[in-house]
């Protein structure tokens, strides 16, 4: 009896409300997320038990061998079985997510929650500085640090946690800044609290949540970021294996033996992946409290 | 459209900017670790030698007095000599400046061209098998690292189906771009996404506009009212993107330069910066800083020409 | 349902009438009904108040006369204006009774107008659509328009945005931009109720001005009876989606034969009267997906008997141009308003 435009069937209908009794606390792309990062913890954690070969034996007689049941992803040039390197960096890369992200998070917390706190003139010099580096790229930063220090990951780590903490503060200054002004604050000076515990016990747990979610994607970005410099060279140096360093000792081979470098690249898209889906899952869990 | 006293007011504001550029680059190269003159000079020369080079340097001079010499010699066009190269940075600088332009250029149209008609498909079809679809995809990409895309593209084609050259630069500007296309692809992937990503969020907001219900109410057509209202209103979200993209668009374009042996200014930074060339380090630093600013004020001043609201 | 016609469709020069206008979100098995068989008449010329409560379904059925639900919503029954059901028309004829016809003004003008669009070519836009009127006749038009409406120097201010206006001009803005057509018939949904007092007096007086000089007719969505009172000829009370009571503005007023209105009305302080205490309803309007059985007011309902809880009452006509939903009706046009 009615025709419906275009337009009305094109707009998207409202969010559907959850059905009573159908409430689910966990958000499937969270779900989804943490399946993916439990498995990759759990080759980073137990690589001996999952890879089958060790990643460093070299094999002359399985010199680049394509995928096959004895070599599920394959073999390189020394006849290395590129499925167990690629286990095996699991928890060089995890690391690198883990460590690249830690001193940021935490440093970066606490300076956003005293400018913020304090707010005025802090904020407004604090704001310019930053807003001036990140719009710096963040990679040629890193660099230009990794070079100075040299190579390898230790000094990957100082590189990225000096330039990295300024984008938590910048979130937790931002969220501090709406925070203060809310009800439950003016409640808590009223009611005679200390600055340290209104700030850490009121307003930080609040302003957190934003800082939570990018650190899952921090964490990916971070996992890209050490790969990259893996595959110029500046990251973590051979023997160790990492996905970039595998993925570079295979890039002149792509036509003859694409596997070496595919794989671990798989393992990058998946791992990524995964923490992205767990930041979006938090993200979607969170916006649902509220 | 524009104002022009924000225009005014925005063009001055260049200024301290440009200052605090060449202040801090001054600053951070003289204070990195590492003897600028033994990755000079090597291990065959004698001290009198390397006094000599400080002196003509000028590094023994306060530093007050490098300042205002550096600044002198930035302003009539100097900015030194390359250690490893022999040739005056700026010429260095405008050799390879060139290509690296092109190819975030490239990148940018492309990524354009892919993310605006796919974040309106995905819009309008929001949480339907196509949106999941083209959001999956993307999702994808962006934990490509951008090597990672780079490699894959070459491989499959350059190397395999030979429909383009094998990284490089190409002599004329023709050929360039085909040189470009495929560099250009992979740094657009990760753009687009983005892009993709904010546009399509901008769109459902003003879809659900109370305005688009009024034009409606109007009695206009849909095309046009998706055309007018929609698009417009959703690009002005998402120009204000672009300018921290730059950022991100540049990193990239150093690994895209590495991947595909492309001579630009990237890889002349991973270059000067392993060789510890500081002349060459400090003005990329500079170089890059003011291009980074000039795109910076381009976007405000589109943001300005799209939106009466920004610039009161 | 079947429902008694209140009067025989009304297929004049200005006139909608409007007979089980059903307006229902469907969201797979279920389905929630937001406007329940709505029947209202308008004459030419005429000003129709639609009172009620927030969430009563006015603003919605107004949208719905010209098919302006957003999906989920599907909209049914029959809306005739001109001899033509608009519910059965094609898009793009609908198209062409939207904003040249009909006409319709929201509530808040700076969430209805386009924020990086000039007046003049929001206003340009409708005529681009319904009028063949070259780029000079239209730019004139915007500005006998933007006179029309009382904006000072409507020439200068062609060219100004919306954010630029102050919340009254805004509006008379709006109100220029349905105009752009001369339509016959404007629907106004609570177009004071974002404004301040003393503007919204003005901008009342404007429409009922411009009705006077356009010959138009009005629907006034409002949940203001002083509004009401001011402006309107007849009134329709809504009520949980559906029309309570219905008739010209004095009689329904002075002896409400709803207790719904007989409520709304006592909870109004009235000035030069003794002092009375107000009056308040009790509870609250039910939810659309929980409506109680029989009358959807009798939970709150002082008067209510037996059959409230049974039956719905069927909107009938009570004579003199009143209609009316409820059971008791008769006892209760014998009391006064409190």
């Amino acid at each position: 009896m009615t025709a419906i435009d275009p337009i009305t069937a094109m707009t998207p209908a409202p969010a559907k409300p959850v059905a009573a009794g159908r409430r689910r606390r966990f958000s499937s792309t969270f779900l989804a997320g943490a399946a993916i990062l439990i498995l990759s913890a759990l080759l980073a954690l137990f690589p001996q038990m999952f890879a089958p070969y060790n990643p460093t034996a070299f094999d002359y007689k399985a010199i680049l061998k394509g995928p096959s049941l004895a070599h599920p992803f394959g073999s390189d040039n020394f006849g290395r079985d590129i499925l167990s390197r690629t286990i095996w960096a699991y928890r060089i890369d995890l690391q690198i997510a883990l460590f690249g992200t830690l001193f940021p998070v935490i440093f970066g917390t606490l300076v956003g929650a005293v400018v913020g706190y304090i707010g005025g003139w802090l904020e407004a010099v604090f704001g310019r500085i930053v807003d001036a580096i990140v719009t710096f790229p963040f990679l040629v930063l890193v660099i230009a640090i990794v070079a100075v220090l040299g190579p390898g990951l230790f000094n990957l780590y100082i590189a990225v946690s000096i330039v990295g903490w300024v984008f938590y503060a910048k979130l937790i200054v931002a969220e501090f800044k709406v925070q203060k002004r809310l009800d439950y604050a003016a409640a808590a000076r009223v009611m005679g609290y200390s600055t340290g515990r209104i700030v850490l016990r009121h307003l930080l747990p609040n302003a957190m949540t934003g800082a939570l979610v990018y650190w899952m994607t921090d964490m990916a970005l971070c996992i890209l970021l050490g790969s990259s410099l893996g595959y110029l060279g500046l990251g973590a140096q051979p023997p160790t294996a990492e996905w970039g360093v595998l993925i570079a000792d295979g890039k002149n081979y792509m036509k003859t033996a694409w596997w070496i470098s595919v794989f671990p690249g798989v393992a990058i898209v998946l791992t990524g992946l995964g923490f992205s889906l767990l930041g979006d899952g938090l993200a979607d869990m969170m916006r649902a409290k509220q | 459209m524009l104002n022009l006293g924000f225009v005014v007011r925005r063009l001055l504001q260049i200024i301290p900017t440009f200052a605090f550029i060449l202040v801090v680059t001054f600053v951070i190269v003289r204070l990195l670790p590492g003897d600028p003159l033994s990755a000079m000079a090597g291990d065959r020369v004698t001290d009198a030698q390397v006094l000599q080079a400080k002196a003509e340097l000028g590094l023994d001079k306060p530093f007050i007095v490098q300042f205002i010499d550096f600044t002198e010699r930035v302003a009539t066009g100097d900015l030194g000599r390359s250690f490893v190269v022999q040739i005056p940075v700026v010429n260095l600088i405008s050799q390879r400046l060139p290509p690296t332009l092109l190819l975030t250029g490239m990148a940018t149209v492309l990524a354009i061209l892919l993310a605006i008609p796919l974040a309106f498909i995905s819009a309008l079809r929001r949480d339907r098998a196509a949106d999941m679809a083209i959001r999956g995809v993307f999702q994808v990409g962006l934990s490509m690292p951008v090597f990672y895309i780079g490699l894959l593209l070459l491989t499959v084609f350059s190397a395999q189906l030979q429909w383009f050259p094998v990284g490089g630069y190409g002599d004329n500007w023709g050929d360039r771009f085909y040189h470009l296309f495929l560099p250009a692809l992979t740094l657009a992937m990760s753009l687009a996404a983005v892009l993709m990503r904010n546009l399509r969020s901008a769109i459902v907001d003003v879809l659900n506009a109370e305005y688009v219900d009024f034009a409606r109410a109007k009695g206009l057509m849909p095309r046009i009212i998706l055309g007018r209202h929609v698009l417009r209103n959703a690009l002005i979200s998402t120009v204000a993107l672009l300018g921290p993209m730059v950022g991100t668009l540049l990193g990239g374009a150093v690994i895209t330069e590495s991947v595909f042996a492309i001579p630009g200014v990237g890889r002349l930074m991973i270059d000067s910066i392993y060789g510890r060339d500081y002349p060459v380090i400090q003005g990329l630093t500079m170089a890059l800083a003011v291009v980074v600013s000039l795109i910076f004020l381009a976007t405000d001043l589109l943001q300005a020409a799209l939106d009466p609201r920004v610039a009161k | 349902m079947n429902q008694e016609p209140i009067r025989t469709g009304y297929a004049g020069d200005a006139g909608l009438s409007v007979r089980g206008l059903t307006t229902r979100f469907v969201r797979g098995r279920d389905s929630v009904t937001a406007v329940d068989h709505v029947d209202l008449d308008l004459y030419p010329g005429e000003v129709l108040g639609l009172v009620g409560e927030s969430g009563s379904g006015k603003s919605l059925t107004l949208r719905s006369l010209l098919r302006l639900v957003r999906s989920p919503g599907v909209v049914e029954g029959s809306v005739v204006w001109k001899g033509r059901n608009l519910l059965a028309l094609p898009e793009a004829h609908l198209r062409e009774v939207r904003g040249r016809d009909i006409a319709l003004i929201f509530q808040e003008p700076m969430t209805a107008l386009n924020p990086v669009m000039t007046v003049e070519r929001q206003i340009e836009e409708s005529l681009s659509a319904h009028s063949g009127l070259s780029s000079r006749e239209r730019r004139a038009r915007a500005i006998e328009l933007l006179d029309m409406v009382g904006i000072p120097a409507a020439a200068d201010r062609l060219s100004d945005y919306p954010h630029q206006f102050s919340g009254g001009m805004r509006q008379r803005v709006m109100i220029a931009i349905a105009l752009a057509s001369n339509p016959k018939l404007l629907l106004a949904d609570e177009p004071t109720t974002a404004l301040d007092v003393t503007i919204q007096d003005q901008i009342l007086k404007l429409i009922l001005n411009l009705r006077e000089r356009l010959g138009m007719s009005v629907v006034l969505v409002t949940h203001d009876l002083g509004v009401v009172a001011q402006t309107c000829d007849r009134v329709a009370v809504m009520y949980a989606g559906r029309i309570i009571e219905s008739g010209p503005v004095a009689p329904v007023f002075a002896r409400p034969a709803h207790p719904y209105t007989r409520g709304l009305l006592g909870s109004v302080p009235h000035g030069g009267r003794e002092r009375q205490p107000l009056v308040s309803i009790e509870g609250t309007p039910p939810s659309l997906g929980a409506m109680p059985p029989g009358c959807a007011f009798h939970p709150r309902c002082n008067f209510r008997i037996e059959a409230c809880t049974q039956q719905r009452p069927e909107l009938v006509e009570i004579g003199q141009g009143r209609a009316n939903a409820c059971l008791r009706y008769k006892d209760l046009a014998g009391l006064e308003a409190a």
